[in-house]
């Protein structure tokens, strides 16, 4: 039968497999999905723009143009209208642009949005730089509210000279689901909204007969 | 220590011997084969004619998914444990498993696995129909609610794949007879040691994916949700990590069964042995750096298409030596055409048109016409099909002498090989046209260009799974009676399996064999 040698041996080999197992269950869960974001922020696969930008001084480079178009889609499902005020721009490297997205909820119910980015090509994601941006939040609007949701760029100067034409692209998704709070406060706030606009005949009212 | 089995059920719910998990192993893959056969012929049906004429699209997807899982892993995987079970401790001269209490376990939870994702077809909202690559969204935002008992089956059948494996490594490393050496051991042993390490490494890997999935479905987190910050393509990077070493999971051990059937009938050592363990363990290592090859079309740089296009391409090495040495095994030699040997060239020729279309699809820029196309389904039907199910039955009819101490009938055995290997070829080469003209992948009605081609493979199909019935009518007779086979069984068999008697005693090498 077995001696005391070869079950110690038999222990090793089996408790190395199930520690090989268990690594890579870690690394499948805990280990590839940062990597992969890191892997696309750094090479900028994948359309993912940077976060938000602090504006340093530049001087604007007059000499080249450069096309961003604005592209705007909805997920399934997310009834809201949406879409770009200006289809595309023509912007020089260094100047910062403001442009504006449309949004509107046509629903009875408050409802909660995110707007995910996409940017091609990939070797201009790097030089796209976003100060302000309405995908840097969630976006709640009341029913059949529309609101012009900001979004301020600036193109590198040290684009690739390759690049002629930006395309951002936008999607659209509910996340009413997952935002109770946001909802609660956009409740409060059309409540308030409700009481200050019937509110100033009373509180005329109240207020000349305190006087 | 002599002892013989256990009378009655319970022997089959305790026992703890190799040989008797083999057997329920394998009946078991032959039982969830006719399962996914079934559904294969629910889609070769629907698809005889263009139109709806026999199930309705929601269902013809739940088809295509459930045969897909129940064939990889109900049919293929099992089916191969088994045949590790019954002829690894044989082939290494050991008594049994390293872990026999483990090993009752690992079989025993595969049952109630493949119960439960069964179970899914008789739910409101049906049977999981994402395919079985069940891609995110679809198998998370859009499945139906029967995923989550998909998720826990998929939990189930990794667990014992890993248990599984840990005990073949164990018994391969630990338990060799003396003199047993690591390059004396049968290509069979090797391949199946290459394969558990793929297992355990990829096997979490894939439990590691349908967590996510369920957590992103139960517990708001968004590991595939662009909405949440998550990304769906990742879904498709975690997957095919686990994916494409899975279909080499598939393979190799049926490259190992194939390298010890035609020098049996060549009667000839096998050429190149070491040459044949080291291109597995190439293929092993190169299965890991070309998973992007199944997602060309999401939109990759040039540079990761170039890299993956090459990498890819590489394999053809390994395997083409590998292809050569059987080829080269059987030159000169005295051959002889038993079924087994029938099933194995069969193997060596339709694997290889199986690879040349594997090559096609590898090449990125045509791999845009091809994708999820018919094409890619004559494909992996080509490696798997005359693959893994051929080489399983080969093996079934190379040891089942040894598995039942009766010879098989020999004429019943070539019909059973003429009509699959005709049907075979009727079902699947028709795809490649339909694909190359454009048929897309899991659609129950198409445009009727592609009729023809379509009828065709159902007759095929249909032809096929009726050899499947002629396989397990052999079977069932062989065990039951037949002309006494000798412990040698084949007049070129070489190894220690060979040297116990037929029927393989209960017991073997208690004490262990001598090999010089």
């Amino acid at each position: 039968m077995a001696t005391e040698s070869d079950r110690k041996q038999l222990r090793t080999t089996v408790l190395k497999l199930l520690s090989l197992a268990g690594a890579m269950f870690v690394f499948a869960m805990w280990v590839m999905p940062p990597l992969y974001d890191l892997f696309c922020e750094v090479t900028g696969l994948n359309g993912k723009t940077k976060g938000q930008y602090t504006a340093v001084e530049a001087k604007v480079d007059t000499s080249r143009t450069v096309k961003v178009q604005f592209v705007s889609t909805n997920n399934e499902g997310m009834p809201w209208g949406f879409s770009p005020q200006d289809f595309s721009i023509q912007v020089h490297p260094g100047e910062a642009v403001v442009t504006n997205f449309i949004a509107h909820n046509p629903t009875e119910k408050i409802m909660v949005a995110q707007a995910i980015p996409s940017l091609i090509p990939h070797n201009a994601t790097d030089y796209f730089h976003k100060t302000e941006c309405f995908c840097f939040n969630q976006q709640t609007l009341a029913p059949g509210e529309t609101a012009e949701l900001g979004l301020q760029f600036i193109v590198d100067q040290e684009l690739p000279k390759a690049v002629n034409t930006i395309t951002l692209s936008y999607t659209l998704f509910d996340v009413t689901e997952s935002a109770k709070e946001a909802v609660e406060q956009k409740q409060k706030e059309l409540v308030q909204k409700r009481i200050s606009t019937e509110q100033p005949a009373t509180a005329d009212s109240q207020t000349l007969t305190a006087r | 220590m002599a002892h013989g089995p256990a009378k009655g059920l319970s022997r089959w719910f305790y026992t703890t011997n190799h040989k008797d998990i083999g057997s329920m192993y394998l009946w078991f893959s032959f039982a969830m084969f006719f399962l996914g056969g079934i559904f294969a012929l629910v889609i070769r049906a629907e698809l005889f004619q263009p139109g709806l004429q026999i199930v309705e699209p929601g269902f013809f997807n739940q088809m295509t998914t459930m045969h897909g899982l129940v064939m990889v892993f109900g049919a293929v995987m099992p089916a191969f444990v088994g045949l590790a079970n019954w002829m690894i401790p044989m082939m290494v001269g050991a008594p049994d498993m390293a872990l026999p209490r483990m090993n009752n376990w690992s079989f025993w939870i595969l049952p109630f696995a493949f119960a439960m994702l069964a179970s899914t077809l008789f739910m409101e909202g049906g049977a999981p129909n994402f395919g079985w690559t069940f891609y995110a969204p679809l198998s998370t935002t859009y499945a139906p609610a029967s995923v989550t008992f998909f998720i826990f089956a998929v939990h189930i059948m990794g667990a014992s794949s890993i248990m599984g494996s840990i005990n073949i490594i164990a018994t391969i490393l630990n338990m060799r007879a003396p003199g047993m050496t690591l390059m004396k051991m049968p290509l069979f042993v090797w391949t199946w040691l290459i394969t558990a390490y793929l297992l355990i490494a990829v096997m979490p890997v894939l439990a590691g994916v349908v967590t996510m999935m369920l957590m992103d479905i139960h517990f708001g987190t968004s590991f595939f949700d662009a909405a949440g910050g998550g990304d769906p393509v990742l879904f498709q990077h975690v997957f095919w990590f686990f994916g494409h070493p899975e279909v080499y999971i598939m393979i190799l051990p049926a490259f190992g069964v194939v390298s010890a059937i035609i020098p049996t009938f060549a009667r000839k050592p096998l050429f190149g042995y070491s040459s044949m363990v080291y291109a597995t363990a190439s293929i092993a290592f190169l299965s890991f750096i070309v998973w992007a090859h199944h997602m060309f079309t999401v939109g990759m740089p040039l540079l990761g298409e170039v890299a993956f296009m090459y990498a890819t391409m590489l394999i053809a090495v390994p395997t083409g030596v590998k292809v050569f040495n059987w080829v080269t095994t059987m030159w000169r030699g005295s051959m002889t055409f038993e079924t087994p040997m029938l099933f194995s060239i069969a193997f060596v020729v339709l694997f290889t048109i199986g690879g040349f279309s594997g090559l096609m699809l590898a090449m990125a820029p045509a791999d845009f016409q091809y994708h999820d196309t018919y094409f890619v389904v004559a494909h992996f039907h080509y490696v798997l099909v005359p693959g893994a199910i051929f080489s399983i039955t080969a093996a079934v009819y190379y040891w089942l002498p040894k598995w039942t101490g009766h010879m098989y009938d020999e004429t019943m055995g070539k019909v059973q090989f003429w009509t699959a290997f005709i049907g075979l070829n009727i079902t699947f080469f028709p795809m490649h046209f339909s694909g190359l003209a454009g048929m897309p992948r899991r659609i129950p009605d198409y445009n009727p260009l592609w009729a023809d081609w379509n009828m065709i493979s159902s007759v095929g199909a249909f032809m096929f799974g009726a050899a499947q019935l002629l396989l397990l009518y052999n079977v069932v007779k062989t065990i039951r009676g037949g002309k006494k086979a000798t412990a040698e069984v084949w007049e070129g068999s070489h190894g220690l399996e060979w040297t116990v008697a037929s029927p393989a005693p209960y017991h073997t090498f208690t004490t262990p064999p001598e090999v010089k």
